[in-house]
């Protein structure tokens, strides 16, 4: 693991006093999709929201590339190559799809900005098409694939994506994740997935994590997760039953 | 919604409605209208009834919503979508701004031309000028609370600090008006960012509580300062300015004596209305300009959603900071102009409800559109001085009647009108600063407020 593009060793983070991770330890590899997957307010957003500083980790180290993050003012950490899809997606609802874009490239070169546009259309090719549509009038998928696309306009090496399914269809659900999986194959992009969708999440993955109470309590590759037990009791069970007629008929939910 | 099919009379629906709407104005006006409390002979308050005046109030909101129930004039209740207006009416707004412009230019000579320099004088400077000022302020504070979504009740305090800076720096120091002005700029947005600093966390209803505090600290400053500030007494014969050197002045070095004029004090106030037209396209060019670049798209997505802005790198405290400043800015502008003026400034130019009624002009324009808030300036501002016009109603009503007492009843009104039937204001649509092909405006009805 001493390669990986992001690591978090022994970080801790508190909403005033109370406590809400406790000691996570979680790497991610260049290269690489991790899923961290549980419960509701199990701390994952907090991990995600704590690794671009807010809140702040009280202890432990939080690296990416060899550099120590930890300290940094959130806008410095979000100009290194990590972007962030946030929870609930977070558009801009009254700017249009092409000004939200570019809120994404606020950093970046503007020289690249067309190229890098052409590159999100060409992934989300919807969004082309609503270029000049207001980003509140958007579906929930395509204001997803929006977040997305947004997140990709500068051109990260890691892409950290916090409940990317929430509230989406299955089949919307299912194509987002697919998008995923395209751009960690076609271009190495390592993804950090917070998910409480377990199932889906785990199959993408190549490891993952389960966190319970601000703490891990489980790690291992994608398959060995889905496998385990545990795992299957307290996340897939419930949710195996519901996704397992949805496969067939995405119209019954 | 109703049974009755639209475009029917239905007096049985109307009557209820308009029987319970009078019932709630007398429940409402009963405190204002029926009781008042007058001191006797022996200076004892008693109290007196006035049982016609409810009667009459209540007979006035029953006929008032017996007619709009009749007609099925309803408040919308859902938002309006983007076909609110017709796509003419975008096209008739490309062309309002150039033409109001030339308008605007022609404005004090045609006046001038048609009604001489005594009749002139009272349209140039009291609306004209009066709009004007407001106009800018309006664009000032859009900066703000349009663009930026920072509510701020204190616009006033920028607008007093460019006065005083100007009406002190003059009479200490004797420095023009034309050095004193960017200086007044300079002070007011440095007192914007000493304002921006402690509210940095703060948004909505606490940033608009602390912003309006800060507004009165500076106003109870001024009152109280008087070593300084000259207290309530003000501060009085603050220099006029002079046109590149040449005061406007009756003597041979005078304005009117160098363009061979025959002096008239209306070449001053003609002068003005250009001084503050050009402060306000001023103001106006750079909102426009900024929007288009990235900060002021920055400011805009710091509107829509903080948290997404700062997970997309933007440092937002110094977003927040330059707004405060820019807007605090122009401002001071004002300020400084109200007080070459004037020549005169007192804490009692910059009271609460001047904050309000400028965000209230920004509000009823349409946050974040500059034609919105001009025009909602020249509705509230125009609109209370054509209430002095309003002096033959004293036949009518009495000699006790004074229609500008009314100015705020009026401000009210359009406001409740407003809320209901434009609800994002005169001038809901933002149009986008990035394009693919041709450039589209976009209503900014239907979409919920940042909650950044």
């Amino acid at each position: 693991m001493s390669e990986a593009l992001l690591s978090v060793r022994g970080v801790t983070a508190y909403y005033g006093n109370i406590i809400a991770l406790k000691g996570v330890d979680v790497d991610v590899g260049q290269g690489e999709i991790v899923a961290l997957i549980g419960a509701n307010g199990a701390g994952k957003s907090t991990l995600m929201m704590t690794i671009f500083g807010n809140p702040r980790a009280r202890d432990g180290a939080i690296t990416f590339d060899k550099r120590e993050i930890t300290r940094l003012p959130t806008h410095e950490i979000a100009r290194l190559p990590i972007a962030q899809s946030p929870e609930g997606r977070r558009i801009f609802p009254r700017m249009t799809i092409l000004e939200n874009l570019q809120m994404g490239a606020a950093l970046g070169e503007r020289a690249r900005f067309s190229e890098d546009l052409d590159r999100v259309f060409t992934i989300f090719p919807r969004l082309k098409d609503r270029a000049h549509q207001r980003g509140g009038t958007l579906s929930g998928g395509e204001q997803q694939m929006l977040a997305i696309a947004r997140a990709l306009m500068r051109r990260p090496r890691l892409l950290l994506l916090d409940e990317p399914s929430l509230g989406l269809a299955p089949l919307v659900a299912k194509q987002i994740f697919e998008v995923i999986a395209d751009l960690n194959k076609s271009e190495g992009l390592s993804v950090f997935l917070v998910e409480q969708n377990a199932y889906h999440a785990l199959r993408l993955a190549h490891r993952g994590y389960v966190l319970v109470n601000g703490a891990i309590t489980m790690a291992g590759s994608g398959a060995e997760l889905l496998a385990s037990p545990k795992v299957r009791a307290a996340y897939l069970e419930g949710g195996a039953r519901k996704a397992a007629p949805t496969a067939a008929s995405p119209e019954a939910v | 919604m109703s049974s009755a099919a639209p475009g029917r009379f239905d007096f049985m629906r109307a009557s209820k409605d308009a029987a319970l709407a009078a019932i709630i104005a007398a429940g409402l006006s009963f405190p204002i209208l029926a009781l008042r409390a007058e001191p006797d002979i022996d200076n004892r308050i008693t109290l007196q009834g006035r049982w016609s005046w409810l009667f009459i109030a209540a007979a006035i909101a029953f006929a008032g919503r017996f007619v709009l129930a009749l007609l099925n004039v309803r408040p919308r209740r859902k938002p309006a979508t983007d076909e609110a207006l017709p796509a003419s009416a975008y096209r008739a707004a490309r062309f309002i701004g150039p033409a109001g412009l030339a308008l605007l230019f022609v404005f004090p000579l045609a006046m001038f031309a048609a009604l001489g320099p005594q009749g002139s004088l009272k349209w140039i400077d009291n609306y004209g000028i009066q709009i004007l000022i407001y106009v800018m302020l309006g664009w000032g504070l859009n900066i703000v609370v349009g663009l930026a979504g920072l509510l701020d009740l204190g616009y006033v305090a920028f607008y007093a600090v460019g006065a005083y800076s100007y009406a002190l720096l003059s009479t200490t120091f004797g420095l023009s008006f034309w050095l004193c002005l960017p200086l007044a700029g300079i002070l007011a947005a440095f007192w914007g960012i000493l304002l921006g600093f402690p509210v940095l966390r703060l948004r909505g209803d606490y940033l608009a509580i602390v912003t309006m505090a800060f507004g009165e600290i500076i106003r109870i400053v001024l009152v109280n300062w008087s070593v300084v500030t000259n207290g309530d007494a003000g501060i009085s014969s603050i220099p006029r300015a002079s046109f590149f050197g040449l005061p406007f002045t009756a003597g041979p070095n005078g304005f009117a004596a160098t363009f061979g004029l025959k002096f008239s004090p209306i070449h001053r106030v003609i002068f003005l209305y250009y001084l503050i037209l050009c402060l306000a396209l001023l103001t106006n060019f750079v909102t426009v300009r900024l929007r288009r670049l990235p900060i002021g798209r920055a400011w805009e997505a710091l509107r829509e959603d903080e948290i997404a802005c700062r997970s997309l790198g933007l440092d937002t405290v110094k977003l927040k900071l330059a707004a405060f400043a820019l807007g605090a800015m122009f401002g001071g502008f004002a300020g400084a102009f109200f007080a070459v003026r004037q020549g005169f400034v007192s804490p009692s130019s910059f009271t609460f409800i001047e904050s309000a009624t400028i965000l209230a002009i920004v509000v009823l324009g349409g946050r974040g559109s500059q034609l919105g808030v001009a025009l909602a300036a020249a509705v509230i501002i125009g609109g209370s001085e054509i209430l002095r016009e309003l002096d033959f109603l004293k036949q009518i009503f009495g000699e006790d009647f004074d229609p500008t007492q009314y100015r705020m009843l009026i401000v009210g009104i359009a406001m409740v009108m407003m809320m209901n039937w434009r609800p994002r204001g005169l001038v809901a649509t933002r149009a986008p600063t990035i394009a693919l092909g041709e450039r589209r405006a976009i209503s900014g009805a239907l979409v919920k407020e940042g909650h950044g």
